[in-house]
């Protein structure tokens, strides 16, 4: 699946992007291999309260299944208007 | 509904004049415009990320949610991405009903769902650098009005 991170995230980890091969069951299970991987994914995903993350470009939380999951994003609390 | 996400500029008078021009019965239009504001002074630009694909998805979503809960004809959203400077015009909201209070109501509720559910982020650049805008507690508590 495609993992994308956006502003602060982004620049934490270093890239845009990530396509991962992945048998995580939620989102929190992603995440924790993700955090698991270089120090700068563990400093992304230090804090999840200033996190959010979209399944598919819908809005959710972590605890979500990640059945069906195409793209899943982290990115902070969003700054529009 | 017309949902824009867009790096170029739009031309306010231009859009609100357009968005008149196709309403029928509508007795009230109401427009807010967002500006980029030099707060603290000394800011050069203001960089704009967004989420190609789920910003339209998420704009759609607000503009279709709106005219269920308000008396609502049209809504219109131009939401700008990329490098902007102070003054420049960030987006702009239209909606017409036909009465002012379904118009103005409508307008915040779209605001409010905006700030804190569309997906954009926005770098403040000064002389002495740069640095995310973050999220305010209290654009989350506006939510909980609608």
């Amino acid at each position: 699946m495609d993992v994308l991170y956006f502003a602060w995230v982004r620049e934490r980890i270093g890239r845009p992007k990530d396509v991962v091969e992945t048998q995580a069951a939620t989102v929190m299970d992603l995440v924790e291999e993700l955090r698991a991987r270089e120090v700068r994914y563990e400093a992304a995903f230090a804090d999840l309260s200033s996190l959010r993350v979209a399944v598919n470009q819908e809005l959710t939380d972590f605890d979500a299944p990640l059945e069906n999951a195409r793209e899943v994003a982290f990115f902070p609390p969003m700054t529009g208007g | 509904m017309d949902i824009r996400v867009q790096s170029a500029p739009f031309d306010l008078g231009q859009e609100a004049n357009a968005f008149a021009a196709r309403q029928a019965g509508m007795g009230a239009i109401v427009t807010f415009t967002g500006v980029v504001r030099d707060v603290a002074g000394g800011l050069d630009v203001m960089e704009i990320e967004h989420y190609p694909g789920m910003t339209e998805a998420a704009l759609t979503q607000i503009a279709q949610d709106a005219p269920e809960r308000f008396a609502l004809g049209d809504v219109l959203i131009i939401h700008r991405h990329g490098a902007l400077t102070p003054d420049d015009l960030i987006m702009m909201v239209a909606t017409a009903a036909p009465h002012r209070a379904s118009a103005f109501e409508a307008a915040d509720f779209l605001m409010d769902y905006l700030k804190s559910r569309a997906p954009f982020w926005k770098k403040e650049k000064t002389s002495d650098g740069s640095d995310w805008v973050a999220a305010k507690d209290e654009d989350e508590t506006a939510l909980n009005r609608w």
